[in-house]
């Protein structure tokens, strides 16, 4: 098995786009996802050109995925929160039926908050997530174990 | 939390924000877009060189993005501002108000001997015609009338480079790898109504 020139973009946004959308709306929130979602697909675009098919895109993308997520909360930590101008689109934000798991979710350590989503959102296993998060596999089990320890209690 | 449903639409409205931004920051090497036509919905595809593709609603439209992505570049992108230019000026052609296309033309996708047959081929003016054995004859290679018939049928960039206009010495349109009802209309489009009554 070969590595190959990756898809057309157009087909890889296609395919992708759905499960990035979902992890990214539990890892950032609701109100950053759609940010968040074009800065991952971009990264993904400046890189494209060099990337190699190897089977393995989707963890690529989760893993700018997650990048882009943990990032987007250490620069939401230096400065007060910057009430980013959200236009209005009619279906971006659905009513959460359990508001108070996301807003227990959305209290997590950003690394936690990831390997959360990637577990039990995604169903991905610890293999996979350690390859995403860039970590050992028991360093992913640990993320997992402590981010469900802290909703256990909260919620 | 966030049902599998829910994210899918919402990433389908999220994807436009991704194409203006990759627009805006130059990062689209292949723009693809499409226009209507009478013959059927028409697929273009523009790089940075110019015009790459022009293809028919029934052509396997998956197939081509992938000899786009594999012989100019994966970066494959719908972009409706950069594929602007060249579908007005495919409309203005089937309205009858275009008859030469001024576009440039991005040659990667067609072999040098495509490219030599195109270039002959793009001499023959609206509202003409010539012939196999002609543009043979035209690339000095007066033998090859097969093999220019073979080159025209894979020509990458239908209506804009002209190969509906090379027909049989007989006369009979001979073949058209968009099928030769089209090759009838756009003949018929441009030319004499008294040389193509009906």
């Amino acid at each position: 098995m070969g590595t190959r020139t990756p898809p057309p973009f157009e087909r890889f946004l296609d395919e992708h786009g759905p499960t990035v959308m979902r992890f990214l709306v539990v890892a950032v929130g609701p109100e950053h996802a759609d940010d968040a979602y074009q800065e991952t697909f971009l990264s993904a675009l400046r890189a494209y050109p060099r990337v190699r098919d190897d089977g393995r895109l989707d963890r690529w993308i989760l893993r700018i995925a997650s990048r882009t997520a943990i990032d987007h909360h250490r620069a939401r930590a230096r400065r007060p929160e910057p009430r980013a101008t959200v236009p209005d689109r009619p279906v971006a934000a659905p009513e959460p039926p359990d508001a108070a798991l996301l807003a227990a979710v959305a209290a997590l350590p950003p690394k936690q908050r990831a390997a959360v989503a990637l577990r039990h959102l995604l169903d991905r296993p610890y293999p996979e997530i350690a390859e995403i998060l860039g970590c050992s596999e028991e360093a992913a089990r640990a993320n997992v174990r402590a981010g469900l320890a802290t909703l256990r209690e909260r919620v | 939390m966030v049902t599998a449903a829910d994210a899918r639409v919402r990433a389908r409205i999220a994807d436009e924000l991704v194409r203006a931004a990759a627009d805006r920051d130059d990062l689209i090497d292949v723009a693809v877009g499409t226009v209507g036509s009478p013959i059927g919905e028409l697929f273009v595809a523009m790089t940075s060189k110019g015009l790459a593709c022009v293809g028919f609603d029934d052509q396997d439209r998956a197939a081509l993005e992938d000899r786009f992505a594999e012989d100019l570049s994966p970066r494959v992108v719908a972009s409706a501002r950069a594929t602007d230019d060249v579908r007005r000026q495919l409309d203005e052609y089937f309205g009858g108000a275009r008859r030469r296309f001024e576009v440039g033309i991005d040659h990667r996708l067609m072999s040098p001997f495509v490219r030599k047959v195109m270039a002959q081929t793009a001499k023959v003016p609206f509202g003409e015609v010539s012939t196999y054995g002609a543009v043979a004859k035209g690339i000095h290679h007066p033998e090859a009338a097969r093999a220019v018939g073979a080159a025209l049928g894979q020509n990458p960039i239908p209506i804009v480079l002209p190969c509906h206009r090379i027909i049989g010495a007989s006369g009979n349109l001979t073949g058209y790898a968009g099928g030769l009802h089209r090759k009838d209309f756009l003949l018929r489009l441009e030319g004499d109504p008294m040389l193509f009554p009906g």
